[in-house]
C-alpha cells in the first residue's frame, strides 16, 4: 500500500504522502521532525515544531508556487488557498502534540463568470489538498446534474451514490449546480441528489470534498433555497472577472504553451481586439481569449498557404498582426462596410 | 462451524478496513467488483442473490464498502460476499471472492448416505440450516 495511513481504528484518515520515505535524522529532545511516525507519541509540551520540516509544506509550497505562476489574477482565490494550507499545515502540527481537533470541513463554493478558472482551480485545489493529507488522492470527479439525477423514480439514488464512489477520495466538482433542484418542476429529482449529498458531506468519516461551482446570481437562489446545504459549505470563493490586463497576460501565457509567440506590435493588436471584444455579448474571460488564440492560429495557417513559399520554424511560431486583425470584430473598421459580422465573437 | 468458503475462509473475520484494502487491490488491478448475499450455504451453491449490480470504473473502496454495509444493514442474518472479476483475456473469471459477513450461528452440514442399486453409497451434503424456509433460517 502506498503511504501510511495514521492510527489503526480510524480507517482511512490523513494519508500522508511524505512519512513513508522520510529518513529521521538523531533527533533532539527539545524539537521533532515531521517526518518520524508520530502516531504513538506526543511532543512533551515544551517541544517546539518547525513547520519547515514538514515535508507535506514543502508539497504545499510547489503546488503554491505553480498556483501563483499559473493561473493570473484571482487574489482573493489565491490567498483563501494559502489559509486553507496554513489551516490543515498547523492541523497537522497540532497533532503532532496530541491536540485533536475536529477535521475542519473543506466543501467549498466557487461563483463566478464563464471563464474564469473554477474548473482549473479546482484541480489545484484537490493536489494541495492531497499534498497535506486531508484526501486520498488528488483526483477530481467532474459531475453535472445529468451524471447524478435519474431519469426515473429509483433511478436517483444508484447514479449519485456511483458518482460518489468514483469521487471517493478526492473532490467532487459539481459544474452548474443550480440546475440540482428545480422547484418549479414537481416531478424533479433533484430534491433527492441534494439529500443525499447533504447525508455524505455531514458524515465525519467521509473522505470526499464537495465543490460546487456556477454563476453567482444562481448559485445564491440555489443555496437559500437549501439552507442545510450552505451551512455545509465552509468556503464560498468568488472568481471576479479578469481586467484587460490580466487577459494578456493569459493570452501571453497560453500562446507560449502552444508554441507560439507574438509578432511585433501583435501583443498591441490583441489588446485592441480585447478592448473590443469585451464590449461585445457573451464574453467569456479566458475561454474566449483561448478561442481567440485558436482562431489566430487559423488565420495564421490560412495565411503561411497562400503564400506559397518554404517556410522557417520562426514563420510557423509567429502570429502577426494581420491574424490578429483579421478578426470580424474589426469588420466594422477595416473597409468591409456592407457586411456587418455574422456573429459577434468572430 | 464456520463456513470455509472463498478466500481468507480459514482467517478470522476480516475487518472492515481490511476489507477496503483487499477491495483496493481489486480495484488496482482493474477488476469489478459485486456483491452478493445468500442464505443456503451447500458448497454446491454457486450462483448468489446479486446485491445491485457489479460496480464498474472505481479506484477507491469507499463505494463497495456502502455497498457492503446497506447489504449487511438488509440482509444481517445471512451471508455476503464479494467478488472481483478479472476481464483480461486468458483469464476472464473470478480473481477474488471472499466473505464479508456470516450469519451468528452456523448449524453445519449433515452427510446424507443413499443407497441407488447394488446397495452402492451415495453421499450428499445437507445443510442443517435448510430445514427452515428460505428467508427465515439463521434468525435469532
Amino acid at each position: 500500500m502506498p503511504g501510511r495511513t495514521q492510527g489503526s481504528g480510524s480507517g482511512f484518515r490523513m494519508y500522508r504522502p511524505g512519512a513513508g520515505d522520510a529518513a529521521g535524522s538523531g533527533s533532539n529532545h527539545t524539537e521533532a521532525h515531521a517526518d518520524s511516525d508520530p502516531s504513538e507519541i506526543a511532543l512533551p509540551d515544551d517541544a517546539t515544531v518547525d513547520l519547515s520540516t514538514d515535508l507535506a509544506g514543502k508539497n504545499v509550497e510547489d503546488t503554491l508556487a505553480r498556483l501563483d505562476a499559473e493561473l493570473i489574477g484571482l487574489a482573493t482565490v489565491k490567498k483563501r488557498v494559502r489559509e486553507i494550507a496554513a489551516l490543515l499545515l498547523i492541523d497537522r502540527a497540532r497533532q503532532r502534540f496530541g491536540l485533536q481537533a475536529d477535521r475542519p470541513t473543506m466543501h467549498m463554493s466557487f461563483t463566478g463568470g464563464p471563464g474564469t478558472g473554477k474548473t482549473t482551480v479546482a484541480l489545484r485545489m484537490a493536489e494541495m489538498l492531497h499534498a497535506l493529507g486531508y484526501i486520498r488522492k488528488p483526483k477530481v470527479h467532474t459531475v453535472t446534474r445529468d451524471d447524478l439525477v435519474g431519469q426515473f423514480i429509483g433511478h436517483t439514488a444508484p447514479k449519485t451514490k456511483e458518482a460518489l464512489a468514483k469521487a471517493a477520495g478526492g473532490v467532487l466538482f459539481i459544474d452548474e449546480a443550480y440546475y440540482l433542484f428545480r422547484p418549479e418542476n414537481e416531478r424533479d429529482y433533484g430534491q433527492e441528489v441534494i439529500e443525499i449529498l447533504l447525508q455524505e458531506m455531514e458524515t465525519e468519516r467521509s473522505s470526499l470534498v464537495v465543490i460546487f461551482a456556477g454563476y453567482p446570481d444562481r448559485m445564491e437562489t440555489f443555496f437559500s433555497a437549501n439552507p442545510g446545504l450552505s451551512s455545509r459549505v465552509a468556503h464560498h470563493i468568488e472568481f471576479p472577472d479578469y481586467t484587460r490586463e490580466e487577459l494578456l497576460a493569459i493570452a501571453d501565457v497560453m500562446v507560449a504553451q502552444q508554441n507560439f509567440r507574438f509578432g511585433e506590435s501583435a501583443a498591441a493588436a490583441f489588446d485592441e481586439y480585447l478592448a473590443v471584444r469585451m464590449a461585445r455579448p457573451r464574453f467569456a474571460n479566458a475561454r474566449s481569449v483561448r478561442n481567440a488564440v485558436d482562431r489566430c492560429r487559423l488565420r495564421q495557417a490560412n495565411r503561411l498557404v497562400q503564400e506559397h513559399r518554404p517556410l522557417g520554424k520562426a514563420d510557423l511560431m509567429t502570429l502577426t498582426t494581420e491574424d490578429i486583425y483579421g478578426s470580424s470584430v474589426f469588420g466594422d473598421r477595416v473597409g468591409a462596410a456592407e457586411e456587418a459580422p455574422a456573429c459577434p465573437t468572430e | 462451524m464456520q463456513l470455509r468458503q472463498g478466500t481468507f475462509s480459514h482467517l478470522p473475520d476480516l475487518s472492515d478496513i481490511e476489507i477496503g484494502a483487499q477491495i483496493r487491490y481489486a480495484l488496482l488491478n482493474n477488476w469489478p467488483v459485486s456483491i452478493e448475499y445468500t442464505d443456503d450455504p451447500h458448497p454446491r451453491n454457486v450462483y448468489w442473490e446479486m446485491w445491485g449490480l457489479p460496480l464498474f470504473d472505481l479506484d477507491e473502496p469507499d463505494g463497495v464498502l456502502a455497498e457492503v454495509n446497506a447489504c449487511r444493514s438488509t440482509f444481517p442474518h445471512h451471508y455476503i460476499r464479494v467478488n472481483a472479476y478479472d476481464a483480461s483475456y486468458g483469464r476472464q473469471t473470478t480473481a477474488l471472492s471472499f466473505l464479508v459477513q456470516r450469519p451468528a450461528d452456523e448449524p453445519g452440514f449433515l452427510v446424507v448416505r443413499t443407497e441407488p442399486e447394488d446397495r452402492r453409497q451415495r453421499y450428499g451434503l445437507r445443510s442443517y440450516a435448510t430445514d427452515v424456509r428460505a428467508g427465515a433460517r439463521y434468525r435469532d
